[in-house]
């Protein structure tokens, strides 16, 4: 794998540190005048997404990790293992419920995701931007009320909650942004 | 067609700031003409070059067929300006780009632009003074500024950190970054004091000096200041002060060592640094030396980054939107 300078150090850039592959979010150069050069790193532990801060003296390096975003097809969950297909060459990948996270709640079968594979093993699972997803159970709201104001929670067929607006009824498909969990519309 | 090709020839700054730039020179210009210090230019290529273990300079190649020779760019154009003090000049001041190899981040640019001057009788106080009525007088009008404050190196140490900066206990020091968080500090500074001052100081003092103010800190640990004179009443530290604007590192002066000597006892132990950490050699300046042999006048010097203080005066969060043309674009 490729050794990376302190120079070197960009946003998104994956590197190993203390064994552990991570992803630099920001690297600050600090230099007094008269004294010695530091890169002040914020940076994120790909294998348990916190954020840390570590600085580094300029010239240092760290060893780049083997970490790739892979689109992949969610192909089902069997209670322990969550499995993941590469579209093209029909790799199988499975996934615990540790690494897909938050992930699971959007994961529809046959949806496309994004695995972050490092060295080849899953290491976390982001969903599409948007989901379609089908409502198993909300409130009855009332029909024609289409001003948006207030809103009430709905259950998704993936078992998420999200807030819809209240005309939205049972067993129809939502469109929702997975970033924010944001109802964004209705799909025909 | 370069713009097809999505070639960016933009500049890096808005119109506006070129104006502001233009405005800050004239200020400038107008504050040392109406007390008579002299504008001077000193060459930005030369034969030797500053031997600060922690500056990276550039070079170049000149070619006078048969013979070439390697050149430096200055790192500053402090070692020109004391050999025009040392010939008489009387107090003077200077404009110009100085250039560091390898500095470039939000507040670096690889080749920048510096005000330096040198008053001759002047004391570390009193070029303290004036330093204060030119920063007011440059940000009239645009921020608002709270009182001037002067600190010690040693009691901003002391109130930010309990720690003695002047005297180095590697197990103070070390507690302390533990108990800060410095989880890096201790790998990286080991039993190196100045290491340990450098990075105590850029990661926990320099961030909140001067919160919409000048903050000049004086009094610094003698081993920190190549160039300046040690202080007559306490050897132990130097009269050498920096000027700091809501964190954002300013300027540096000094009250100018003017011991020939001295002055290479202390290159040569700079360049015995350099050999050791594996940098590129540097070449001690043999005129200054002379120079300084002959005489120069008592003095005190400072220079001013006029990039950071463009920033500053803008409020831009980086140095390329004061630029015309960042390193990224030159």
């Amino acid at each position: 794998m490729a050794v990376y300078s302190t120079s070197e150090f960009k946003a998104g850039l994956k590197v190993m540190l203390d064994n552990d592959p991570c992803a630099i979010i920001e690297n600050e150069f600090v230099k007094p005048g008269k004294g010695q050069a530091f890169s002040r790193v914020k940076i994120r532990n790909l294998k348990t997404g916190r954020v840390i801060e570590r600085t580094f003296k300029s010239g240092e390096s760290l060893e780049g990790a083997d970490v790739m975003d892979v689109d992949m097809q969610y192909l089902y969950g069997d209670g322990e293992y969550r499995h993941f297909m590469k579209p093209d060459t029909f790799e199988q990948y499975q996934a615990d419920e540790k690494i897909v996270g938050d992930a699971a709640k959007w994961l529809k079968d046959q949806d496309s995701c994004t695995v972050t594979l490092w060295n080849d093993a899953p290491l976390a699972v982001t969903p599409a931007n948007f989901v379609e997803l089908t409502i198993v159970e909300t409130d009855p709201g009332v029909r024609g009320d289409t001003s948006g104001g207030g809103g009430k929670p709905a259950k998704l067929d993936t078992g998420a909650v999200v807030r819809v607006p209240l005309f939205v009824q049972i067993g129809e498909v939502i469109k929702v942004d997975t970033r924010t969990g944001e109802y964004i519309s209705r799909v025909k | 067609m370069l713009e097809e090709s999505g070639m960016d020839w933009h500049p890096s700054c808005s119109p506006e700031l070129l104006h502001l730039r233009a405005h800050l020179f004239q200020k400038i210009r107008q504050f040392f003409a109406d007390r008579t210090v002299l504008e001077v230019e000193t060459p930005l290529i030369c034969k030797a070059i500053g031997s600060d273990p922690n500056l990276d300079f550039f070079t170049t190649n000149y070619q006078l067929p048969p013979t070439q020779r390697t050149l430096f760019l200055q790192t500053s154009p402090e070692f020109a300006m004391k050999r025009l003090l040392a010939a008489d000049s009387g107090s003077i001041y200077q404009i110009c780009k100085a250039f560091r190899n390898g500095e470039s981040g939000r507040f670096h640019n690889p080749e920048f632009t510096l005000l330096e001057w040198y008053r001759v009788g002047f004391d570390l106080s009193q070029l303290m003074d004036e330093v204060d009525e030119l920063l007011a007088l440059l940000f009239e009008g645009s921020v608002k500024l709270q009182a001037t404050q002067r600190v010690s190196y040693q009691s901003l140490f002391q109130q930010n950190t309990g720690l003695n900066a002047l005297v180095f206990s590697y197990q103070d020091y070390a507690d302390y970054a533990h108990s800060s968080g410095l989880i890096d500090a201790i790998a990286i500074c080991k039993h190196d004091h100045l290491l340990w001052l450098d990075f105590i100081f850029s990661h926990q003092i320099q961030p909140h000096l001067g919160q919409n103010a000048l903050c000049m800190v004086h009094g610094y640990p003698a081993c920190m200041s190549s160039l300046a004179r040690n202080n007559q009443d306490n050897p132990a530290i130097a009269d050498r002060v920096e000027l700091f604007i809501n964190g954002v590192e300013l300027g540096n002066g000094y009250y100018e060592l003017s011991d020939a000597k001295e002055q290479e006892r202390r290159f040569d132990n700079e360049i015995a640094v350099r050999q050791d950490n594996k940098r590129p050699n540097a070449v001690k300046d043999e005129r200054l030396l002379a120079a300084l042999e002959v005489g120069l006048p008592n003095c005190s010097g400072i220079a001013i980054g006029l990039d950071r203080l463009l920033m500053l005066l803008s409020n831009s969060a980086t140095i390329d939107e004061v630029l015309a043309f960042s390193i990224s674009r030159a």
